[in-house]
């Protein structure tokens, strides 16, 4: 118990900034033509709003920037994309396709 | 090699309702069947593979590529041990250099510091470290190797040292049941990303040794409940993959998603089989990657059609409602048990020997014989 609390669960804020692990790859498939979400033993093929945010948590953006560059992108209020994007990410991470390398700005 | 649990990809992956096979999407390869535990539970054939007849490096590279040609995604290197290829740093490169996802389902014990930066360096993406137990005593006994819980142990700290991500694959039966919720402890303590809770499977050297292996009914409704309440409470901070004792289920598996539907594998000699136990089918006849290209063997191997999609059922298979779910359950579990590769799976309720195997099971599981037939190429094969 004492060892298993030592380790807690990411909690996904804006300021969090969360890139793909090692272990866990996107990649796009010429021969299927779609994109891939490579993890040990899955493979997930995640759909288009979900790559551009895997592409977006690239280590130095922070969930917040993920969102900015979002709502350029879909042409979208920020504070509409953010509470959706936060859940993508909090679900990606608690599943361990992303994981956190600390917080931003 | 460990038990290897191949999970449902995707389904926008799997081939569709009625096809036989698709692109294949992941692959395991026996590099070697040399290893120096002698688990009692492995997969691997009675008959060992010589390392004589064991695939040179420069085949195992052009196979790679092939493999990735082929459309494969992940490559598993397992065996035996991986580890006693003496070219497994550059069979890896290979696989990196072919584009491939690399895992490496190892035993750990000659996995060094040095190793494991050469690996790294050659962009292996995962590595998974078997145990046999939460603690030494238990541990070394069924892996029949002194000091290798230690070394497992330290392997795993090496392991995440070198920055990789860790699964501790703890493989459960009846005599170390008992330890699951300090194995799940370890796995948190050692850093672990995921944790595979494979009960044995019965084929190869575990059917040898099931009477020494299979837990009771008691033990595997504990199990589940270990595994549930975990699952719940390290949520975020361990996956868990849980693979259940199919002698106890009500439906088969879905072995292997289907024969030669998405996966196979290579054996030491290369040869392609639709799963690491259908060599214990007699009167198959595998195809090898010494003689065809893969793309034909995958497409035209007469063993690999032979079960494919539903064409090849019988009843109570061939009429089910579920036959394009599980695929009539695993070949190689009805060959041992029902003697016909083509019955339905004995784990399946509508199998006539259902209730027949859950009897043996529930007898030998209460007869608590422990004794094992270690895995080794001493060990006398039956029937030779």
């Amino acid at each position: 118990m004492t060892v298993a609390s030592a380790r807690k669960p990411l909690v996904v804020r804006p300021e969090t900034v969360v890139a793909l692990p090692r272990h866990v790859q996107l990649k796009f498939d010429k021969l299927r033509e779609m994109w891939l979400l490579l993890a040990p033993e899955r493979i997930l093929t995640p759909d288009d709003i979900a790559v551009r945010v895997l592409q977006l948590c690239d280590g130095t953006r922070s969930v917040h920037q993920v969102c900015e560059a979002l709502a350029e992108i879909y042409a979208a209020p920020i504070d509409r994309i953010e509470a959706d994007v936060i859940v993508m990410v909090q679900d990606l991470a608690t599943q361990g396709y992303l994981q956190s390398v600390g917080t931003g700005a | 090699m460990m038990d290897t649990s191949f999970h449902e990809p995707d389904s926008k992956l799997a081939p569709g309702v009625g096809t036989t096979h698709g692109l294949p999407v992941a692959v395991l390869l026996e590099v070697t069947h040399r290893c120096p535990l002698q688990c009692p539970y492995c997969s691997n054939p009675l008959n060992l593979e010589r390392p004589a007849a064991e695939l040179a490096t420069e085949d195992w590279v052009r196979v790679l590529h092939e493999l990735a040609d082929l459309g494969v995604l992940q490559v598993h290197f397992s065996g035996g041990e991986p580890m006693a290829r003496r070219d497994i740093v550059e069979l890896v490169a290979a696989a990196t250099d072919a584009g491939l996802y690399s895992n490496l389902i190892t035993s750990g014990v000659n996995l060094s510091r040095e190793r494991l930066a050469a690996l790294a360096e050659a962009g292996l993406s995962h590595v998974q470290i078997s145990f046999q137990g939460s603690e030494s005593e238990t541990a070394d006994r069924v892996g029949g190797y002194r000091n290798g819980h230690a070394k497992k142990l330290e392997a795993a700290r090496l392991t995440r040292e070198a920055g990789f991500p860790l699964t501790v694959n703890a493989v459960m039966h009846r005599q170390n049941l008992h330890q699951l919720p300090e194995m799940i402890d370890m796995a948190v303590e050692l850093g672990a990303q995921r944790i595979e809770v494979a009960n044995v499977q019965y084929y190869g050297w575990a059917l040898r040794n099931r009477a020494a292996l299979m837990p009771t009914v008691e033990q595997i409704e504990t199990c589940n409940r270990i595994v549930a309440e975990a699952e719940e409470r390290l949520r975020g901070i361990l996956m868990i993959d849980y693979v259940v004792p199919d002698y106890y289920a009500v439906r088969p598996k879905t072995c292997m998603g289907g024969w030669g539907r998405q996966f196979f594998n290579i054996s030491p000699a290369g040869k392609v089989l639709p799963c690491h136990a259908a060599e214990t089918i007699t009167g198959l006849d595998f195809d090898s990657v010494r003689d065809h290209s893969l793309a034909w063997i995958w497409d035209h191997s007469p063993a690999l059609n032979r079960y494919r999609g539903t064409d090849w059922m019988a009843e109570p298979c061939k009429s089910c409602e579920h036959r394009e779910e599980d695929f009539g359950g695993c070949r190689c579990q009805a060959f041992a048990l029902a003697g016909d590769a083509g019955a339905t799976d004995p784990a399946c309720s509508f199998s006539p020997l259902h209730d027949e195997i859950f009897r043996v099971a529930e007898t030998e599981a209460a007869a608590d014989d422990m004794s094992f037939a270690y895995r080794n190429y001493l060990t006398p094969v039956p029937g030779e």
